[in-house]
């Protein structure tokens, strides 16, 4: 079987240059050739991977000229076309770390190969680019170098293979932002006892969640003017035209649907359901308008208390609804109605 | 309290003429289970299957999941106030039949029941592909309306569980554990040195399908209380929800709390176990504030230094897990919370529905939106038709070759929030 390819990118000083005098170098590629810790590295990959070429850069000078310098790096590297590329390890040293996030992602993301680097988790690189590429967690010094090129070329070996990757606690990698399943050795009872012993004990522990950063939204002001104001139902209460026509799940939904309301003045039975998978939908299906109230609208709009009902409805399903998905429904609904001319939206939940 | 509870290992269930145990095999025979169940008039039907570790099965729409029991000593029966009278449980002495359960399943809501399967990628992911089931796929008269099903369906496990419990009343347990808790004056005197911890264990109570009995209180209607945490081992607290199966609380895991078993074995060496404190999950925010503003009032009444939070269900319960977790830090007793996440089937979402600083330490049963693909089986218990309706499925779950692509979300248990299993995620 063919060994993966592999290209390793280094900075000045473990390609042994030098030093802080010698950051200024330029970027050279060293076709075939293995330094520095890629002997470790390829001592590590035995007979299933090779170093097929090592990029040498200053640091200063990577940082200093970056877009020329990344330029050049992608152009070698797209003709080298490689399995893997690999940036580091980079340890506590600052440019470095950046170097090495910034080439390795743009090797991931404009060239679509594989890239991974490693680094100490205080290194600036380490939150520049942890969600970008694979960052493998290495001691804060180059003593640590056995230890990082043991981790990285395991998990080198697993990534280019294609092997499933694991959750970042058991794989070494920093936390990407990304949810990963897996078994722990403990049911999750025992851990939770552990973790509270931990606390009250003052002792460290670590969450297995950390809390995100809430996204809040602010209401806008009220409608001035009701009386002339178009008004748009919006709910994420699964009412769908019966039939469910466009299969917006019970639960999780991947879409939404958008649906007429003209000469609709009151949603019935044999007209209007609900798709959503969280609730007794007897009360829903019995009259959709205990969800999204038509009627009532109707009713204001005859009485003249708003303008009109926006002529159609968009509608999802809330239950196990990922917060990305939901945004990205909101968004382009938003878009949608601001379109229509509508100047303020009801939203129902369940 | 003190309460013994005697296992008796169940090794093996097979259909037979005379229902009994006997050298650890259950023999039963359906026509005697047939009556118990059919005595509800809004059952048409029921029909018995066994379902043993390892078989090429597939059990769904799978609605709760029991422990067959029986209680010899002591105050109370099985499923006080639901099918016994309302005697406070949680002292004297209960047998258990260890090692299988009874299922059970119908097209109760269509999307918000279970999949068990009994072998394959999805055993590892419930419980209940470890356990040998009585299966009871329970057909309604017609028109009946689902939340009538639902009662019907719910009440009729708990009388064929206590049924076949009461066939071990005259047998020797296996192997006996004791728990036991003490009174507050008693607890401070016996560990004067040791943190006191409780237990708040939050319920279903969404209404609509979504609830959960207390001695058969629908706990929608309570106001959050303690109780000695026997009470809930000896069948106080059972499930009546139709909600999405991975972080049901089936009443098997109301029965076997795993959180009360590991606070029991720290209890008089590293803490002291004060209590469990019991609280609802309600859906108006004037229930919500009050719920949580009394579970913070009593630990500090109880003078906690510490608990443990678990969850029921997702998404709009999210709000009371936080809302919990931060009135009982602000109360100075610390606080972790048992969870599971939704955070897409890419893993990039924010996996909680609510966030708050004070949430430092978070124990997760994974993300339940993770697509497993689940291969065909030989054979349903139950049925499939609802398979592409349930929650965490889509309208291309069922493929051509006969297997599933779902969400682990639709697996009984995968992701349970008092901690019951092994999955997390980070």
């Amino acid at each position: 079987m063919a060994k993966y390819k592999v290209v390793h990118y280094i900075n000045q000083f473990f390609a042994g240059i030098g030093g802080e005098e010698k950051a200024d170098i330029p970027a050279e590629l060293y076709k075939g050739e293995v330094i520095g810790p890629g002997t470790a590295f390829a001592a590590g990959f035995g007979d299933e991977a090779e170093i097929i070429a090592t990029i040498v850069c200053g640091d200063s000078y990577f940082n200093e000229n970056i877009d020329k310098a990344k330029a050049e790096i992608l152009g070698w590297v797209k003709d080298l076309a490689p399995d893997l590329f690999i940036a580091g390890p980079a340890f506590n040293a600052g440019r470095y770390g950046v170097a090495c996030g910034t080439i390795a992602s743009a090797v991931a993301e404009e060239l679509g190969i594989k890239a991974m680097t490693g680094m100490y988790v205080e290194n600036p690189g380490a939150d520049m680019y942890k969600d970008k590429v694979y960052i493998l967690e290495t001691k804060d010094s180059a003593a640590g170098m056995r230890d990082a090129v043991k981790k990285m070329t395991a998990f080198a070996l697993k990534y280019v293979k294609g092997e499933k990757i694991g959750a970042s606690s058991q794989e070494g990698y920093m936390n990407n932002g990304v949810r990963v399943n897996f078994f722990e050795e403990e049911r999750g009872s025992k851990r939770a006892v552990n973790m509270l012993l931990a606390k009250l004990a003052d002792k460290p522990f670590t969450t297995e969640y950390p809390m995100p950063d809430f996204d809040r939204v602010a209401p806008n002001p009220a409608v001035k003017d009701m009386a002339h104001a178009t008004i748009a139902l919006v709910t994420s209460g699964g009412i769908v035209v019966k039939g469910n026509p466009d299969h917006i799940e019970s639960s999780s939904a991947s879409k939404y649907g958008e649906y007429s309301l003209a000469g609709v003045t009151d949603l019935d039975e044999n007209t209007f359901e609900t798709a959503h998978g969280g609730y007794d939908p007897v009360y829903a299906n019995q009259d959709a308008d205990r969800v999204l109230p038509v009627d009532v609208l109707r009713d204001l709009e005859k009485e003249g208390v708003i303008g009109k009902l926006h002529e159609k409805f968009y509608a999802t399903v809330g239950n196990g609804t990922a917060v990305a998905s939901a945004k990205k429904y909101g968004a382009e609904i938003g878009q949608k109605l601001k379109a229509d001319g509508v100047d303020a939206v009801i939203l129902t939940s369940t | 309290m003190r309460l013994e509870i005697g296992k008796i290992n169940i090794t093996d269930i097979r259909f037979a003429e005379n229902s009994k145990i006997e050298n650890g095999v259950l023999f039963v025979n359906p026509e005697d289970l047939k009556p118990v169940v059919l005595e509800d008039e809004k059952l048409k039907d029921v029909v018995f299957e066994i379902a043993k570790p390892g078989e090429s099965v597939r059990i769904t729409p799978v609605k709760d999941v029991i422990e067959p029991r029986v209680k010899v000593e002591g105050k109370g029966g099985i499923f006080p106030g639901m099918i016994s009278k309302v005697d406070t449980v949680g002292s004297g002495k209960t047998l258990a039949l260890k090692g299988m359960a009874v299922v059970t399943a119908g097209k109760i809501v269509g999307f918000q029941e279970g999949i068990i399967d009994m072998s394959g990628p999805g055993a590892d992911y419930t419980p209940f592909s470890k356990t040998i089931n009585l299966c009871m796929v329970c057909e309604p008269v017609e028109d009946l309306k689902q939340h009538d099903y639902e009662k019907a369906v719910r009440m009729a496990g708990f009388r064929v569980a206590a049924k076949i419990g009461e066939l071990a009343r005259d047998i020797k347990p296996d192997e006996t554990d004791v728990f036991e808790t003490c009174g507050i004056k008693e607890g401070i005197e016996k560990y004067p040195d040791l943190p006191r911890v409780g237990y708040v264990s939050m319920l279903q109570t969404q209404g609509l399908l979504h609830d959960t009995y207390v001695y058969g209180v629908d706990a929608k209607k309570i106001i959050p209380t303690i109780i000695s945490p026997t009470e809930a081992m000896d069948g106080a607290i059972v499930s009546g929800n139709c909600v999405s199966a991975c972080d049901k609380n089936p009443t098997y895991v109301h029965q076997n709390n795993p959180v009360i078993e590991d606070l029991f074995a720290q209890h008089g060496k590293t803490i002291n176990f004060v209590c469990q404190i019991i609280t609802n999950e309600n859906v108006y925010l004037a229930d919500k504030e009050r719920s949580s503003n009394m579970t913070a009032k009593l630990c500090r009444m109880l003078d906690l230094d510490g608990v443990i939070v678990t969850q029921e269900g997702f998404g709009n319960p999210d709000t009371d897990l936080i809302m919990n977790c931060k009135k009982i830090e602000a109360e100075g007793v610390k606080t972790v919370i048992v969870t599971d996440e939704y955070a897409g089937r890419d893993g990039k979402s924010q996996s909680l529905a609510d966030a708050d600083p004070a949430a430092d330490a978070v124990v997760t049963g994974g993300n339940a939106n993770e697509v497993i693909i689940l291969p065909k089986l030989d054979k349903v218990i139950g049925m499939l038709d609802y398979v592409n309706l349930i929650a965490g499925a889509s309208d291309k779950t069922l493929r051509e070759d006969g297997s599933l692509e779902v969400e682990l979300q639709v697996i009984t248990g995968a992701t349970n929030e008092m901690g019951f299993g092994k999955l997390s995620a980070r």
